[in-house]
């Protein structure tokens, strides 16, 4: 038999549906990698392996009994500790929500189950989503399964969804969830060499994921190529009512709708992003997808975003704030930990609470965005910086009417050692320069695999579409996907 | 601009996060390179241009007037919302006394 963990999305869908194998089947083998893998990587921070089953045996006795079986039928995924799951601990990899069992599923998870996903186990991450190289976790580092050649150093996996790109890049699940505030799909699908999609703003519903920056936040699937990511991003995908800025909008046939000849498309290649002392690696892929899109038919068309070196410190204005208020309910009464100390009243409680319970990069944004919004500089900081967001917005408009898709570098670099970076926040935050753009103004973009570097470690390329026209993404992704050849995976050493 | 210790200790008490001295002496240089970093939003020009309210044009909607017109966000789910809580007493969430 073949080794189902090798396979994707379409291929297990295809397996299970014509009786080539079982869904338990599948199940089992990818417990069973999660499971040899854990102590190594760190991508889980718990395995539900009863759960894959239990969906898995669903499915398998669905088919037995003749019904029709959904889009993502005896798949077993990743679920990134950030969506709420009934019963099943859910923490965004922090001591404040540690043992929190959540009473109620998150939307897009509950799709995706009513689809025939079944859930492997819920995956590590950047404490509360804030991070870039899932360095600040309370349940420790991430481990990349990809090493530089000739050497054991251990890697980012990115941030935040670090768990969900180890995972998927490991074989320890064939497409997994992941959100994306400022690229925290995008970076990490680009340091392990999978694809990743963040959608339309509002295409996911947010009801029942863990909040982090609400204006920003978008759930997106990462997988091992562009076909599966279209295939569960239509599961994830749809109206909501709970969410107050879910789109009321009909969810694409993304699958259906692939097409990677790009003749009469014009893919914009914005001049801005091309910055003095480039990594030459990157700019090197950055020229190879130009010359597969051209190949693939497209126009290339030079363009403009000309405030794109104020995009970071625009986010990392936005972010924080929306980040401080949304953390504000962590209390220590109503849910997640409390700290009491002796004879402390209600206002030391929720001091000595959210001291024990958040980590360093999740404080430092509460400060920095308390500060921001506080009386006397909210409008120095906070409303200066939703003004510049909309000249960013601007520049995205104009682009477009020049092109319709935009193609970029995922990250300024490959991945980093685990480390490197953590002991300053700035220089982790440059992480993010390529794919924060984007995220500001609410537009689908993806990343999907280039090549390897010199030191055989991948490298993503990004693509970023018009508003609502994530097909023409997925599109370009593919174009890029076909000619790549990306068959690269990292060497089994865990 | 530039903030002090004094500075961060306001803002870490109107944030509710309990820090000590070595944790504040830490946070004032970090803190300080990141504002100045952020600065430089100062020199664009933003005249005539309107803050960023909503990225993607969505208007707010009124959901039906039923009662439990989704009965997953609807009333009458006491234990559920308690099942979670530090320290429920009696159907209510504990907390310290806060009346003298």
């Amino acid at each position: 038999m073949t080794d189902v963990t090798e396979l994707g999305v379409a291929a297990i869908r295809e397996g299970v549906t014509k009786g080539d194998f079982t869904a338990r089947e599948v199940a089992e083998a990818f417990n069973a990698n999660v499971a040899a893998a854990q102590d190594a990587l760190n991508a889980f921070i718990v395995a539900t392996p009863e759960k894959a089953l239990e969906a898995a045996d669903k499915v398998d006795a669905d088919r037995a009994a003749g019904k029709a079986l959904g889009k993502m039928a005896g798949v077993p995924i990743g679920m990134k500790d950030l969506f709420a799951t009934q019963g099943v601990q859910t923490t965004a990899a922090s001591h404040i929500l540690e043992g929190f069992k959540p009473e109620y599923e998150s939307t897009v998870s509950r799709k995706l189950w009513e689809a025939g996903a079944g859930m492997l186990g819920k995956l590590n991450l950047d404490q509360f989503a804030m991070g870039s190289s899932n360095e600040t976790s309370y349940f420790g580092n991430v481990i990349s399964p990809w090493r530089k050649q000739g050497s054991n150093a251990a890697l980012a996996p990115g941030g935040s969804s670090g768990g969900s790109s180890a995972a998927v890049s490991a074989r320890l699940a064939p497409a997994a969830t992941g959100t994306d505030t400022g690229g925290s799909i995008r970076q990490p699908a680009a340091f392990t060499g999978i694809s990743g999609i963040k959608p339309t703003y509002g295409r996911c519903s947010r009801w029942g994921i863990v909040a982090f920056a609400s204006s920003l936040d978008q759930a997106g699937p990462m997988a091992r190529d562009v076909r599966d990511c279209a295939i569960m991003l239509e599961a994830m995908a749809g109206f909501d009512p709970k969410d107050a800025t879910s789109l009321d909008l009909p969810v694409p046939e993304w699958e259906a709708g692939l097409n990677a000849d790009l003749r009469g498309k014009k893919v914009g290649i914005p001049r801005e992003y091309r910055m003095d002392g480039m990594d030459a690696e990157v700019a090197k892929s950055w020229d190879d997808g130009i010359a597969w899109l051209k190949d693939a038919g497209a126009e290339i068309v030079d363009i403009s975003l000309p405030h794109t070196k104020y995009a970071l410190p625009t986010y990392y204005i936005i972010a924080p704030a929306e980040a401080s208020s949304n953390l504000a309910r962590y209390d220590g009464v109503r849910y997640g930990l409390r700290d009491l100390p002796d004879g402390a009243g209600l206002q030391d409680m929720y001091a000595a609470t959210r001291a024990a319970g958040f980590g360093d990069e999740v404080k430092r944004r509460i400060l920095i965005g308390t500060y921001v919004l506080s009386a006397g500089f909210y409008d120095a900081y906070y409303t200066q910086a939703q003004k510049v967001r909309t000249l960013i917005s601007h520049d995205f408009k104009n682009a477009f009417t020049e092109c319709d898709v935009i193609l970029a570098p995922t990250t300024p670099t490959a991945s980093f050692p685990l480390g490197d970076k953590l002991d300053d926040p700035l220089a982790m935050y440059l992480n993010d320069v390529f794919s924060v753009p984007a995220s500001l103004a609410g537009l689908p973009a993806m990343s999907v695999p280039a090549g390897l570097n010199r030191e055989g470690l991948p490298l993503g390329l990004q693509l970023i579409g018009k508003a609502f026209d994530e097909q023409g993404v997925l599109n370009a992704g593919l174009a890029i996907e076909q000619r790549a050849g990306f068959a690269a995976k990292p060497e089994k050493w865990w | 601009m530039s903030v002090d210790k004094a500075t961060v200790a306001k803002i870490a008490s109107l944030a509710r996060l309990r820090m000590s001295d070595e944790e504040l002496d830490r946070m004032v240089p970090e803190f300080n390179n990141i504002l100045a970093w952020v600065e430089q939003l100062g020199e664009v020009d933003v005249t005539g241009i309107e803050p960023m309210t909503a990225v993607i044009p969505n208007s707010l909607r009124l959901r039906d007037d039923v009662v439990d017109a989704d009965p997953l966000t609807g009333g009458g789910k006491r234990d559920a919302v308690l099942a979670n809580a530090p320290a429920a007493e009696h159907g209510f969430f504990g907390v310290p006394k806060v009346i003298e």
